[in-house]
């Protein structure tokens, strides 16, 4: 990996893994498409987007229908074409085992094709004189905007940051996506009329209990804002840091925020801890190390994003449970025990100890719920900290109340928050319009929250033979 | 080892020899000294030279061909407006002469398009036979164009102008004279009978179809248009070759031109499109849309790949397999009735896109469903029902993976 000491190659090491296609490739890879009967690849998708639809589109040369087919059912497509894991959902569930339909791609060749006319192929519905209020602007609230907006709602989302998004914006891997690209999708959205408050946190701008007497209900997408702590000795010393810390400052791409670092330890085996290993590498740590305190088939990262910190040249250390962080003021190294798995459980050697030298620990260990706020608003929330709801209506303990994504989740993907969004909006929409149906502006996107029923063989005139 | 006879790929139709079957049709790769000899280095068997008219040449017009694209894949059909030769007439017999000088062993057949007066025909075969062609071939085919100034398919369409201006050439001719085709008639016996009644020597089909190539749906003007207007234009290339075929077989099999010799041409592009044609009739073969996509080097291609079809099949002549399918092509009634099959699915080979259950369910006989216990994709055929249309077959994207497999019949 090179050395980031210039912009050039700070541009280069975090150019797009997957670049567009080209007109051509859109062109042959959508022919490849079988336009499979029921097909696997959308029940693969959290928001149940019409894929073979979408992709015989493009193949005909419509791709601003694409586009609308994949928008409808999924107001974030245009960044999940980029960021979801398609490997593991869609490209996954690809009849081609070998060679999957580069869906992922095609999905962003037809949403590119609307991002450059600048306009949604959707509007908002006739004011219904309801007001609902959406609690964070990652991507299940601004999911559920879109969609509340377009059943009619006035919508207002409370974000406690400048600029909305969550991790869409200031989480996702640079090469996946960067925060322009987040912020200017929501451009697009926000053209649906949402009201949005920046700089405004629950319980210190703004009282729960204003928002629940001022709105008819309240959508929480308030995903994982608390980082989970080792609490172990050292945790506080200057070059230990969050992980989704490190990679907002990475994104901001100013070398000098982002710091520098001869060595560095990755604490955690998820994705994110990919991500905070790829990202030091690729702006300059020369050794960069991934340390887990379970064995390598229990990493929850995947597989491809393993290969991938791999062939940055990160080393895997694997049982290995961090037990101090070492230094006077500056991290000077981590000492580790050696760890087996014993019945699923963690045993670390308690005998022997070994150090790794690093002037930066990044941990990566997960996030959990901010769980102040669901209890100001007076939600159910479980022993995890997520948010208690209904599976069908995304309602939680209190009437009004919704949430979704990775407050409810416990951190999934970009898309399962989008589908959340989605199913909030119409399951807010039912408990304030009982028994209503979805009319014809809202009837596709409502029919792929459950996904579309398949006909079975039946003739309803009888058997002529 | 031992070592294995080479089969014989020369051919000779209707009389006129070529160390292979293989001949460029009319057209424009054909139009040239030079391209006609980089053709013969290649190792083309004959040539058809583009049609030669009277002077002074004719003035085409710019654009000339379209072609439509099918499952991203590029010309799937193609369409010409282009007239015959617009080089001088005296140019091309130039040309003739030299490449018939070089390459003595190729065909060299001289397409011919004049006015329908005896004169006219006399004089320019004997023009052609000057310059040394071993063959000739009376364009009656070509759709466009020509056809307004009384040429080229307005004669191909009239059985009797077939046969007065095939009997106008044989008064001249001392060398074989095919007679090209249009397909652009009812029933294409009645012309090739003609051209026979007239004394030709085979026949040579098909020419173009009657196309238009599409309207631009953004500029709402036609597509490949010359100034925004466009004519009627000469189809071609794969998507023409089961209508070739069709009207090859039946010329091959009417009692009244069963000994013909046949030209086969229309969507050849490979060699076994050339070995169906010559299965149903076909002497010998003529290609042009291919070369115009991939160039003369397909030559190759297919010559081994005729060669090792021959070689696997124990063919070591063209005479062992030319019309050996044709018997095969009867009318309907003559179908066996009480012939059945059905469609069968291997599960093992099935990837699951359910293709065939949505093509059996919506568009055929309603008899493939699925078991979706426990998430299962596969579909099976019931059997009771199956019609054995084939369709599920066809349209399923591995191959082998469902086979019609026959099964007892009953009288009817």
């Amino acid at each position: 990996m090179t050395p980031s000491t210039t912009k050039r190659v700070w541009r280069d090491n975090f150019a797009e893994l997957k670049k567009p296609l080209f007109r051509e490739d859109a062109r042959v890879e959508s022919f490849r498409c079988l336009y499979c009967y029921d097909a696997p690849c959308v029940k693969a998708c959290p928001t149940r987007i019409d894929i073979p639809r979408f992709i015989r589109q493009i193949a005909t040369d419509d791709p601003l229908g694409a586009g609308e087919t994949i928008l409808e059912a999924n107001a974030l497509g245009h960044s999940c074409a980029r960021v979801c894991p398609v490997e593991a959902l869609c490209e996954g569930a690809c009849v081609y085992r070998d060679k999957p339909v580069p869906i992922g791609r095609l999905q962003r060749w037809a949403t590119d094709a609307v991002h450059a006319t600048g306009e949604l192929p959707f509007e908002p519905g006739a004011d219904n004189g309801r007001r609902v209020a959406v609690v964070g602007a990652g991507p299940a609230g601004v999911a559920c905007a879109v969609y509340l907006r377009r059943l009619g709602y006035a919508v207002t989302l409370f974000e406690k940051r400048e600029l909305p998004g969550g991790l869409n914006t200031f989480g996702v891997a640079e090469y996946k996506m960067d925060s322009r690209t987040s912020l200017d999708e929501l451009e697009l959205l926000f053209q649906l009329g949402c009201s949005l408050v920046k700089g405004c946190e629950i319980g210190k701008d703004l009282r729960a209990d204003a928002v629940l007497a001022d709105f008819d209900a309240v959508f929480l997408g308030i995903g994982l804002a608390r980082a989970r702590r080792l609490d172990i000795p050292g945790e506080n010393l200057t070059g230990v840091m969050n992980a989704l810390t490190f990679i907002e400052k990475v994104k901001g791409r100013d070398a000098k925020l982002c710091g520098s670092s001869k060595a560095t330890v990755v604490i955690g085996g998820g994705n994110t801890a990919i991500d905070a290993c790829t990202h030091s590498k690729r702006t300059g740590a020369r050794d960069v190390t991934l340390a887990y305190r379970r064995g390598p088939a229990d990493m929850s990262a995947y597989d491809f994003e393993i290969a991938l910190a791999k062939a940055d040249g990160v080393s895997l250390l694997t049982n290995a449970a961090p037990v101090r962080v070492l230094g006077k003021s500056r991290v000077e190294g981590v000492e580790f025990a050696p760890t087996k798995v014993v019945a699923g459980e963690v045993v670390a050697d308690a005998g022997r100890r070994f150090t790794l030298p690093c002037d930066r620990v990044i941990k990566a260990i997960g996030q959990e719920t901010e769980r102040s706020i669901p209890i100001q608003f007076g939600v159910a929330i479980d022993a995890n900290g997520a948010v208690k709801v209904d599976a069908k209506t995304l309602r939680t303990s209190k009437t009004k109340v919704f949430a979704g994504g990775d407050a409810v989740n416990g951190g999934k993907e970009v898309v399962n928050a989008a589908a959340d969004g989605k199913r909030a909006a119409w399951g807010i929409h039912r408990m304030l319009h009982p028994g209503a149906k979805p009319g014809p502006r809202n009837e596709y996107w409502v029919s792929t929250i459950e996904g579309r029923a398949v006909a079975p063989i039946v003739n309803p005139m009888g058997s002529w033979s | 080892m031992k070592k294995k006879a080479r089969p014989d790929l020369s051919a000779a139709c209707a009389g006129i020899k070529s160390p292979n079957p293989f001949w460029l049709a009319s057209s424009p790769p054909s139009n040239s000294a030079a391209q006609v000899m980089r053709a013969f280095e290649y190792g083309w068997g004959g040539v058809v030279w583009k049609t030669l008219g009277q002077d002074p040449p004719v003035v085409n017009v710019t654009s000339r061909y379209g072609a439509c694209d099918f499952g991203g894949r590029k010309v799937a059909g193609f369409n010409n407006i282009e007239l015959i030769s617009d080089r001088p007439l005296a140019v091309n017999l130039k040309e003739i002469l030299a490449v018939k000088k070089r390459f003595p062993d190729r065909a060299v057949v001289a397409s011919l398009m004049v006015p329908c007066e005896r004169k006219a025909w006399h004089d320019i075969v004997k023009k052609v036979l000057d310059a040394g062609c071993d063959g000739i071939e009376l364009n009656f085919g070509c759709p466009h164009g020509m056809t307004e100034r009384g040429m080229g398919a307005a004669v191909g369409q009239v059985p009797q102008y077939v046969k007065m201006v095939t009997e106008f050439v044989k008064e001249k001719s001392s060398v074989p004279v095919l007679v090209k085709l249009t397909p652009n008639v009812a029933d294409i016996r009645p012309p090739a009978r003609a051209a026979k009644a007239g004394g030709a020597d085979g026949v040579s089909l098909i020419n173009t179809i009657n196309s238009l190539m599409g309207v631009d749906v953004e500029t709402l003007t036609p597509k490949f248009a010359v100034a925004g207007k466009a004519a009627h234009g000469g189809y071609c290339g794969p998507a023409v070759k089961p209508i070739a075929l069709h009207m090859v077989a039946a010329i091959a099999n009417d009692p009244q031109t069963r000994s013909l010799p046949i030209s086969g041409i229309g969507g050849i592009s490979n060699w076994s499109d050339a070995v169906e044609f010559m299965l149903l009739g076909a002497s010998n073969v003529q290609l042009c849309t291919a070369v115009m996509h991939h160039g003369f080097r397909i030559i190759e291609d297919l010559n081994a790949g005729l060669e090792g079809w021959m070689r696997r099949k124990g063919f070591m002549t063209l005479g062992r397999f030319v019309g050996r399918s044709a018997p095969d092509i009867v009318e309907w009634k003559d179908l066996d009735l009480r012939h059945k099959t059905v469609a069968s699915i291997d599960k093992n080979k099935c990837i699951g896109c359910d293709v065939c259950y949505a093509a059996c369910n919506d568009a055929a006989h309603q008899c493939i469903a699925i078991d979706r216990k426990g998430g299962n994709r596969k579909p099976h055929v019931i059997e009771s029902d199956c019609v054995g249309c084939n369709l599920c077959s066809l349209v399923c994207p591995v191959d082998n993976c469902i086979a019609m497999k026959e099964v007892p019949g009953k009288e009817h």
